[in-house]
């Protein structure tokens, strides 16, 4: 198997306070990865480095070494478009542009100077197909999306990340915000498309992660304490803090 | 008393307030245009308006009543947009920042005749424009600029940040970002302001006394070329609009019919705002419409 992106003592300071202890954590392509662990252990903030989500955010510092398919992405010349469209990202609110379903999903093309129409057009539909969103969005394509149920706006979300075609998605907590039958439907989108896509997904739900992850690492304040294949973690985790976190005796 | 009790009582004290609002406004606007509608004419409209004799109507002041509020919204709305965008997204929390929202409040209840008499000092004698609608809209402009820029500020301010977030993560760059999403995405509100600034200009006297000025020049309304001086079109002649108007055949009027034509011109400023409101937002709303498909 390849590892599409490594990281090796990653460590974030947010001003004086260190948010992440030196991560080493790498990534099979076309896998679903889950990072859990309680509120605060760094997992969304790890995320975010891997498409350098965090470089807006003030007194922000990184160190540490996050390759992307080997090459180091935090370089003074990394091209952020570039690195952005191969690493896509799903958030925990769906964040649907107020425009109609066709130009939210068509936005990323065109930025990427995608002029060709039919193009575009099969694009959109490819990735609402592939999203799971197709049969309840193709007679509404004008219509405004932020005007859809919050799972169908979050499955245009994953659509749009998709009419790139990325490589990598990362989700921060996608279902969280979603009631349970909205969760279930992202979930199978999930599922149909991981051997497709590579996934990282932060999220608090364990039973989320037995169900539909490959691989699972744990976070506790700012530490990596595990990381392996998903069913082993879950029947026989190594240590014995990933083991009290997996039975709810804290966090 | 009970609870139930309390609860009607303030029910009633909140509707009875909101009752004392509505009197007053619905007063104030039915006095308007029961004085002034019966002196309203085709006639009224489309003659000019005369200096000693009665039956002069506002033919000029109604042109250029319209002509100020576009010329000044045309000068002011861009200006307003970049000092907004820069506030509510590039600007840090600091001292400097801190003095330009101070400044945009203090000018905000900058009264009206002092921007009239700064205009004048400005852009009549210092810059020789005279008096004309260059200088009267300019002075408008300085008046318009604070309310313009802080209502879009906080319409701006509205857009939730998840929104500039998903546009990062597409791999926008901060302006690409706001200009692709968040401007549209805060477009109502943007519109919201024009039209509330826009009838502040219409209704605006004091400050066009001293800078538009308030002689009737001859105008010509086949003279479509804006150099020459007899032009609708020309900004550098003087201009009287309808407020100005109402007050001019009020104190220095001596025309027999001054309370029929100040009546018919205060319905008539009336009216205008309303048509200026509803198209504002008719159009605005076409023009979102278009932008986010929202039907």
């Amino acid at each position: 198997m390849t590892k599409i992106i490594t990281t090796k003592a990653v460590r974030l300071k947010y001003g004086n306070s260190e948010a992440l202890h030196g991560i080493d954590l790498d990534f099979e392509a076309k896998q679903l990865t889950t990072l859990i662990g309680p509120s605060g252990c760094g997992k969304s903030t790890f995320l975010r480095c891997l498409n350098r989500m965090n470089d807006d955010i003030p007194n922000v510092h990184i160190s540490g070494d996050i390759k992307f398919e080997g090459h180091d992405i935090y370089t003074n010349k990394t091209d952020l478009v570039a690195l952005r469209k191969e690493v896509g990202m799903v958030f925990q609110q769906p964040t649907p542009f107020p425009f109609s379903v066709f130009d939210n999903v068509a936005f990323g093309l065109r930025l990427a100077r995608i002029k060709d129409k039919a193009l575009i057009e099969e694009r959109v539909i490819e990735s609402l197909k592939q999203a799971a969103i197709w049969n309840e969005t193709k007679d509404v394509l004008n219509r405004n999306a932020q005007r859809f149920s919050g799972g169908q706006q979050q499955r245009i979300c994953i659509a749009r990340a998709l009419a790139v075609r990325p490589k990598v998605v990362l989700l921060d907590e996608p279902t969280s915000a979603l009631d349970p039958i909205s969760s279930a439907e992202v979930e199978q989108t999930l599922i149909q498309l991981k051997r497709q896509y590579t996934f990282i997904m932060v999220t608090h739900n364990l039973q989320q992660a037995s169900r539909i992850s490959d691989q699972t690492a744990f976070f506790m304040n700012g530490d990596l304490i595990e990381s392996g294949a998903t069913e082993k973690m879950f029947i026989k985790p190594k240590r014995q803090m990933t083991n009290d976190y997996l039975n709810g005796r804290f966090g | 008393m009970t609870e139930h009790q309390k609860d009607r009582f303030a029910t009633g004290v909140i509707y009875f307030l909101v009752g004392i609002v509505v009197i007053l406004l619905a007063g104030i606007l039915g006095n308007i245009l029961i004085n002034g509608l019966p002196h309203l004419s085709w006639h009224f409209l489309t003659s000019e308006s005369s200096d000693f004799q009665a039956g002069g109507g506002v033919r000029d002041q109604l042109f250029n009543s319209v002509y100020l509020l576009v010329l000044t919204t045309i000068i002011s709305l861009p200006i307003a947009l970049g000092a907004a965008i820069y506030l509510s997204e590039y600007a840090r929390d600091n001292w400097i920042t801190h003095l330009i929202r101070s400044t945009i409040e203090i000018l905000s209840s900058l009264p009206s005749i002092v921007v009239g008499l700064f205009g004048y000092l400005l852009f009549v004698v210092q810059f020789g424009f005279g008096f004309s609608i260059l200088s009267g809209a300019l002075a408008l402009t300085f008046f318009n600029l604070p309310i313009l820029t802080s209502n879009i500020e906080e319409s701006l301010k509205g857009v939730s940040a998840t929104q500039r977030e998903a546009g990062l993560a597409l791999g926008l760059s901060n302006w690409k970002t706001i200009r692709g999403i968040v401007v549209p995405a805060a477009l109502p509100g943007i519109i919201t302001g024009v039209v509330l600034s826009g009838g502040r200009i219409f209704g605006e006297a004091a400050t066009l006394i001293y800078t538009a000025g308030q002689s009737g020049s001859l105008v010509d309304y086949h003279n479509w070329n804006p150099l020459s001086p007899t032009s609708f079109l020309n900004v550098m002649r003087p201009a009287e609009t309808l407020a100005v108007h109402i007050w001019k055949v009020n104190t220095e009027g001596i025309i027999s019919d001054a309370t029929a034509v100040s009546a018919a011109t205060g319905a008539l400023l009336v009216l205008v705002v309303i048509i200026f409101n509803l198209s504002a937002r008719y159009f605005g709303n076409k023009l979102y419409q278009k932008l986010t498909a929202a039907k």
